[in-house]
């Protein structure tokens, strides 16, 4: 883990991005944006736990909330619980296939998105429940890609030296 | 690399992950309680606003620079083209203008009459859409325009075509408003042929309002094509501006309210600037001031 500073400022830019792709218009398909933000949450503390500790995820989450205008303290709480039981278990859920690592991962971004959904529900927001089912399938597909891409590759390298 | 008890328990500050967890969790509760009793976090909101608004350029610039690209490379006849019907337009709407102004004048005197208070003209300022998109499941938006320009909580923004939203939360910078067609969204109309008073909800569609409150028998007098205009009751909405038109109307005898639907009058999904309008009651003298003035130079 002796990369130094280019290992903090890689996840760190690509928060900011994700951030920015959480509210970048999409038009037709925005209902089946995926969670940008708790995907890459999610892709880091699996891949390499304990870079962003659950402050960051608060934090990223009260940033978000302030973007979406969204009730402050909604993304943080449902971005503490899938970050806190992915770190909690990253060690069990490690040595999965990719195919069972998204299963994984489909079942904490449905969680997130159902967290969402209750505290509109609590905070008596309309919201329509049917357009829900499509951001943790997207997500999922998208965390498979950067697996594939990024973290195989990693894998590699390191099996190799 | 790491032991199972680096990941239960130990980090920064010696507190273990669950115990942050809890913490940061019951701090993210009682931020949320605290947003939704009151109006307590609105000073942090304003703060952390500015913050995200880097975030907000950052998302909007492609578009507004693609925007400003497609100006400067138009090519010149599509330019002629643009201005000649521009001329026409405003031809049709100065004409219309002339109209306006006499029966402005006619309607003030009316009212005079009655003893009743007269209709205001509205100050208003134009306000710029940041093309970003927020909460998927509701229909906000934000706009370059807050509390440095005057904006306040309950401002009403029309566009060309009518009314499009008001304000629900300002920041220094930037302020966030919400469309009448809002599934949490209602607007106070009159059905301008008739005068019959309801009310428009939002359906969460931004081609699609109801107007769930209308029994059958009033949905008798209410024809496709309706045109429903702003009633101005509520006191968000400045009176008399276009809401939209009734696109379906449908008695159901069994039940007590007719289903009667309309779409909105201006360009919701499209729109690119809107007039972010004062709803001010001290404006009324210098209105028909204005009016008559209009009305001299006109009969001259």
């Amino acid at each position: 883990m002796a990369r130094g500073e280019h290992s903090f400022f890689v996840p760190a830019f690509s928060l900011v991005l994700t951030l920015a792709l959480s509210v970048a218009p999409l038009g037709v398909v925005a209902p089946f944006r995926p969670d940008f933000v708790a995907v890459v949450l999610l892709f880091w503390s699996l891949t390499a736990p304990r870079r962003f500790s659950l402050l960051t995820a608060f934090w990223i989450g009260i940033v978000l909330d302030t973007l979406t205008g969204s009730l402050l303290g909604q993304h943080p709480l449902a971005l503490l619980v899938i970050v806190y039981l992915a770190e909690r278990f990253h060690l069990r859920i490690r040595v999965f296939p990719a195919s069972q690592l998204a299963i994984v991962v489909l079942l904490l971004l449905g969680l997130y998105e159902f967290i969402l959904f209750w505290i509109d529900g609590v905070a008596d927001r309309t919201v329509p429940l049917i357009e829900r089912w499509a951001p943790p399938l997207t997500g999922t597909l998208l965390w498979l890609v950067m697996f594939t891409f990024f973290d195989a590759g990693r894998r590699e390298a390191r099996a190799r030296f | 690399m790491t032991g199972p008890g680096r990941t239960t328990g130990s980090g920064r500050g010696g507190i273990s992950m669950g115990a942050r967890f809890l913490l940061l969790s019951a701090v993210c509760v009682s931020l949320m309680v605290l947003d939704r009793r009151d109006q307590h976090l609105d000073r942090v909101r304003e703060g952390l606003s500015v913050l995200v608004y880097p975030v907000r350029v950052l998302v909007d610039a492609p578009f507004s620079g693609w925007a400003s690209m497609r100006t400067n490379f138009a090519s010149r006849e599509t330019l002629v083209a643009e201005n000649e019907s521009l001329k026409r337009e405003r031809l049709n709407a100065e004409f219309r203008l002339q109209r306006l102004a006499a029966l402005e004048m006619e309607n003030a005197r009316l009212r005079a009459l009655l003893d009743s208070q007269a209709r205001v003209g509205n100050r208003a300022l134009i306000a710029e859409i940041l093309d970003v998109d927020l909460d998927p499941y509701r229909q906000r938006f934000d706009l370059n325009r807050g509390l440095v320009d005057g904006v306040y909580v309950g401002q009403a923004l029309i566009d060309a075509q009518g009314i499009v939203g008001q304000v629900v939360r300002v920041g220094p910078l930037t302020a966030e408003a919400v469309l009448i067609t809002d599934a949490d969204h209602a607007v106070p109309v009159s059905v301008n042929r008739n005068g019959l008073r309801t009310i428009a909800v939002g359906t969460g569609d931004s081609g699609t309002l109801r107007l769930p409150y209308l029994t059958n028998n009033q949905a008798l007098d209410i024809a496709e094509g309706d045109l429903l205009v702003s009633s101005g009751l509520g006191g968000v909405f400045p009176a008399g501006y276009p809401v939209g038109r009734i696109s379906d109307v449908r008695l159901r005898p069994d039940q007590s309210f007719a289903e009667v639907i309309a779409e909105p009058a201006s360009a919701l999904d499209r729109d690119r600037e809107v007039l972010l309008v004062w709803n001010a009651a001290d404006e009324v003298p210098r209105a028909s001031e204005a009016a008559a003035a209009n009305l001299g130079s006109g009969v001259n």
